[in-house]
């Protein structure tokens, strides 16, 4: 496999694309959103159920690609039980990872975590929307106005 | 002068052998000796576009550089010299698609721009509220998206020829919905994401019993099939030149003289008129009454030169040559176990759809990438074919005359590797 892909489809990657984490519903949600890839049909909704401040519960649910639904699994481990504007800082610091040249951001890279597994994506354009498309529906969802976020919205990416 | 694409006509022949030489041929195509990602590029989105001889690229060139002036205009040399070839072209295309006469062919964009010229100006003017329009459950959205349009413009209604889970259309529910009501027939002839064809001479022949024209959309079949727009008898057919090794942006229309006489014409501009005073236009006879302001002149010359290209080596040798790749890739992508097609109707050509068990079809389309593949996955513009099938998306290898056996088994090869990074 070429080093691309190694970084693209790790080992990680493929472990929660096979066996998502907080693959479910949550009932007593308190916002919800869906994220939609109208290119390639990636469509996932995010289920939260705060606690005041605190994001106590978040879970998924849908189908799509091995990055996407990877990407949606490991953002639920990596939000759960952190503060709305963690989340939200945590979503900006991903999004400039997977957006731009890794090498350029270790820091935010360390920061990451497991998360930081993604960070190969940025060397494959054509596949960033589908590792944020689950970050925009929790932002969306956070938000709160629970709208269907597409990838093919002006600020989606 | 001379002109020059009869030139080009000459050494298009010259390099063609029978039966057909594919590595000789593939000298033709400059792209196709490209790496990717280290590898040699194997090509196999011709759905999408196809690949452009040397002949054609040249020919952009050669107009460019010593042909360009504007045509219909000028009694200068350049522009009577362009005005020869644009109008030679013209004459290349009617007997390409065997139209009675050249005025029948009108030069668009695409096929896109062809079914909406054909929708604004026909459909307008002839289709009323209440009156229905037929389609397939196979279309492209470009034949689907301009007939919603109209719909919503003049109140009509859409319907919708269903198929099976072949990916064959079902004739006996095309018969039901053949009514009074019914006003237009606008059908695929070759689905670009299941690979279908479909018995469009029939379903004409069907349409025509009650009087309602049909067009036909050729954006797939045009590079595939030997097509005869007086044998099929359709009242329309539509093609995208860059299909058809020729440039983008350029396609035509055909239509029977006397529906294109009956339509009004679909856009105003230069060219399009014989007078204008500010009180009346009288419009210009066929074709130019559709082929407002100065068109895309270099890329007509160079899909004439893309025709001879095609013509030269043969309509009938081409479609054996991709019938076996067909058979071939349906016969090592079924042995592969994980491994799905979709669209298995018995008649087929140019495009194998697949599946593969729990992978999706753009994690596919990466890693095959890498080995320097280039196949389409998505929903090929057809969302309501992924949807008659409950699948999200279809990963495509769609074949021209230049691809090979040993391109399939490349593609095989790297579908194997895509399981293995999948661990199925």
């Amino acid at each position: 496999m070429s080093s691309g892909l190694n970084d693209l489809y790790q080992q990680l990657i493929l472990d929660h694309n096979k066996s998502p984490r907080n693959f479910r519903k949550i009932e007593k949600a308190t916002h919800n959103a869906e994220g939609y890839n109208p290119l390639c049909g990636d469509h996932f909704t995010v289920f939260i159920e705060m606690d005041g401040d605190v994001i106590k519960d978040v879970s998924f649910q849908g189908s799509g690609c091995a990055i996407s639904k990877a990407s949606a699994s490991m953002m639920t481990t990596a939000v759960k039980g952190t503060k709305k504007e963690e989340a939200e800082k945590l979503f900006e610091k991903f999004r400039s990872v997977v957006t731009r040249d890794i090498h350029k951001e270790v820091d935010d890279l360390e920061e990451l975590g497991c998360l930081g597994a993604l960070a190969g994506v940025a060397e494959f354009p054509a596949r960033i929307k589908c590792a944020s498309l689950a970050w925009h529906a929790l932002h969306s969802a956070l938000n709160s106005n629970g709208a269907v976020v597409s990838t093919e919205n002006a600020n989606a990416h | 002068m001379r002109p020059s694409s009869e030139i080009i006509t000459k050494e298009v022949e010259r390099t063609i052998r029978t039966p057909l030489n594919i590595a000789r041929i593939r000298e033709d195509f400059p792209i196709l000796a490209q790496r990717v990602h280290g590898k040699p590029l194997v090509y196999l989105d011709n759905a999408a576009t196809s690949q452009k001889p040397q002949a054609v690229i040249d020919s952009l060139a050669r107009y460019y550089s010593s042909q360009n002036a504007n045509i219909h205009r000028g009694v200068h040399t350049l522009s009577e010299l362009a005005t020869y070839e644009y109008e030679k072209a013209r004459g290349k295309i009617k007997l390409f698609l065997n139209a009675s006469d050249s005025r029948e062919i009108i030069f668009v964009r695409g096929a896109t721009e062809g079914i909406n010229l054909v929708a604004q100006s026909y459909g307008k003017k002839f289709i009323k509220a209440g009156d229905e329009i037929i389609i397939s459950a196979m279309e492209h959205h470009s034949n689907i998206v301009p007939w919603q349009l109209l719909c919503e413009q003049v109140g009509s209604v859409l319907r919708v020829i269903p198929m099976n889970d072949d990916g064959e259309l079902l004739m006996d529910e095309y018969d039901k919905l053949l009514n009074s009501k019914t006003k237009f027939v606008s059908i695929v002839y070759l689905s670009n994401s299941l690979g279908t064809i479909n018995p469009v001479k029939d379903i004409i022949t069907r349409a025509h019993k009650r009087g309602i024209p049909v067009l036909v959309d050729g954006a797939q079949s045009t590079s595939h099939l030997l097509v005869d727009v007086q044998d099929l008898d359709c009242d329309f057919y539509v093609f995208s030149g860059h299909k058809v090794f020729g440039p983008t942006g350029i396609g035509a229309l055909y239509g029977k003289t006397a529906l294109l006489e009956s339509m009004p014409p679909y856009q105003g501009g230069g060219d399009m008129i014989s007078s204008v005073t500010f009180e009346k236009t009288t419009y210009n006879a066929l074709p130019y009454k559709f082929e407002a302001g100065t068109p895309n002149i270099a890329g007509v010359i160079a899909l004439g030169v893309a025709i001879d290209y095609v013509r030269a080596i043969g309509m009938d040798a081409i479609a054996a040559h991709e019938r076996e790749l067909v058979n071939y890739a349906t016969e090592r992508l079924s042995a592969t176990d994980g491994i799905r097609i979709i669209g298995t109707a018995k008649e087929k050509a140019s495009v194998v759809s697949f599946v593969m068990e729990n992978i999706h079809a753009h994690d596919i389309g990466t890693i095959v990438d890498r080995e320097g593949i280039a196949i389409r996955t998505g929903h090929h513009c057809t969302q309501p074919v992924m949807k008659r099938f409950g699948i999200p998306a279809t990963a495509r290898a769609s074949f021209a005359f230049y691809n090979t056996t040993h391109e399939i088994d490349e593609l095989v090869k790297a579908l194997v590797k895509v399981k293995e990074i999948f661990g199925a």
